[in-house]
């Protein structure tokens, strides 16, 4: 699988998009998607929230688990993507595009976002 | 210690597959080839091949063999024609279930041979079990877990997809049952049984012609839509038609009569003596069953979109009433489902107010009976 090298990424494996006016969108890589397993319920932070870098702020459920979503960057939830709502294996079938999860407003960022060749690196260690 | 985890004979072929691989009983099996949903459909819409060489086999022969079974084993095992399988059970003195077991009668009347299947977790002390009960009889029991390979194939197109490899009489043999014959060249005991709620077969071969095997099934069943399932779907396939696991609806705390299957605990017994290990302790917990009815196990439909997980309290009028033992979305109910152990007066299909707590939550779920899904015959 290839990472996008145009997108940045955590460790908690979320992609983070450029920012246009201060927004990125933000997503799980395919690799995250692949140890999931098949997505069946997401819950995504809400418009208005306040999300921090690291911490949770929503779940993806897969046949058998739940996990913490994690917020790549600190800011304020200005979208949930309502497609993923509603049909979660949208995340499986394209993570980096219609899978996309919230659009966040970043208020701050952590200095350990990680490059697209960084993060191959990170998952194939 | 050596913790590296067995590998079946089918291995490489799991890896050009490109499987997700899990740590199973010490076993690595494939847990996934691509979408475990996908194989679960296309179980029940067409068949799935699986590899299900981690189950253990033991054999148990000799002129004893059927008084020995019937004392170590609950049920009664000297009822079961030559060819015919049983599900039954192995139980602690103080009743506790140990294992939940297959029985295949192998032998022609002069000769008793039985192969009995354990569960992987707990095949080696299944083994040690029997091996100790058998001091007194005049019986030889063997640990065939090396001597076999298992493939599954299962689903509607399992017959057919079988028929172009075999001259076995697969229109005669009958649900839990099992015949010796050859399968694409193959010696296999070719059996109709399996842990899917749908019709298809086990086959019991030697390992060195596992990957002959699976090569041949895959030709004659990739056309009608056959794919590799894994272990993941396997569960739900089973969730979904109310078949226990052990581990999770059965375990050591509980009497067969506490899990709902004191059916397979057979008092009388064929053979020359009606005794057998764990006897007085199942008569009590039959008793018991009568006057105080245990917790009863049933079936959970979700009416949203969170999934029980095993463990999570059932909860009714803000009080724990029971607990999920088995939950995942059911691919074919569209919908999360569980199995729990409820107390008896939540217990009825139908019951209003029960919900499972699900990490805070208290979640609405249907009481139902089980199987979620039966396959129309």
């Amino acid at each position: 699988m290839s990472n996008p090298q145009q997108l940045r990424y955590s460790k908690e494996h979320e992609w983070l998009s450029a920012t246009e006016d201060g927004v990125a969108t933000v997503g799980i890589t395919e690799h995250a998607a692949n140890a999931l397993g098949d997505v069946v319920f997401a819950q995504l932070p809400e418009v208005g929230d306040t999300v921090t870098a690291g911490e949770s702020c929503g779940e993806l459920e897969s046949t058998k688990s739940v996990s913490d979503l994690y917020a790549p960057v600190t800011g304020e939830i200005v979208a949930a993507n309502q497609d993923v709502v509603d049909d979660p294996s949208l995340v499986n079938s394209a993570p980096f595009e219609g899978g996309w999860l919230f659009k966040v407003r970043i208020d701050g960022e952590p200095d350990d976002l990680l490059s697209a060749d960084e993060y191959t690196a990170f998952t194939a260690g | 210690m050596s913790t590296a985890p067995r590998l079946t004979a089918l291995d490489a072929v799991h890896r050009a597959l490109g499987a997700t691989m899990t740590d199973f009983a010490g076993w690595d099996m494939p847990l996934r080839y691509a979408s475990e949903r996908d194989e679960h459909n296309a179980v029940r819409t067409k068949a799935g091949l699986f590899d299900l060489s981690h189950m253990g086999e033991i054999t148990v022969s000799g002129p004893e063999a059927v008084d020995f079974l019937n004392f170590a084993l609950v049920g009664n095992i000297g009822s079961i024609g030559v060819g015919r399988a049983r599900y039954t059970m192995i139980v602690a003195e103080d009743g506790g279930i140990l294992d939940d077991l297959i029985v295949y009668r192998l032998g022609e009347p002069d000769a008793p041979e039985y192969m009995v299947v354990a569960n992987a977790s707990n095949a080696q002390n299944v083994l040690n079990e029997l091996s100790n009960r058998a001091e007194e009889f005049d019986v030889e029991v063997r640990d065939d877990r090396e001597a076999y390979a298992l493939l599954a194939v299962q689903g509607p197109e399992s017959p057919g997809i079988l028929k172009s490899l075999t001259d076995a009489d697969l229109d005669g043999l009958k649900y839990y049952a099992g015949l010796p014959g050859t399968v694409a060249g193959v010696a296999a005991l070719i059996a109709r049984t399996g842990y899917t709620g749908e019709d298809g077969f086990e086959l019991f071969v030697s390992p060195g012609d596992a990957e002959k095997l699976w090569g041949a099934l895959m030709e004659a069943g990739t056309p009608v839509g056959m794919v590799p399932a894994g272990l993941s779907c396997r569960d739900t396939l089973r969730l979904e038609a109310g078949m226990p696991l052990y581990g999770h609806e059965l375990t050591a705390g509980l009497t067969p009569f506490d899990a709902g299957l004191g059916r397979v605990v057979k008092f009388e017994k064929t053979s020359h003596s009606d005794s057998f290990l764990g006897r007085a302790a199942l008569a009590a917990a039959a008793e018991r069953a009568e006057t105080a009815p245990p917790r009863k196990l049933v079936g959970l439909i979700a009416e949203g979109r969170r999934v029980p997980r095993a463990g999570f309290p059932v909860v009714a009028d803000g009080k724990v009433i029971g607990e999920v033992t088995s939950g995942a979305p059911s691919p074919t109910l569209g919908k999360p489902i569980a199995m729990a152990y409820v107390d008896a007066e939540h217990a009825t299909p139908g019951t209003e107010g029960v919900g499972v707590d699900i990490r805070g939550t208290h979640e609405p779920y249907e009481v139902v009976a089980l199987p979620f899904y039966k396959r129309q015959k």
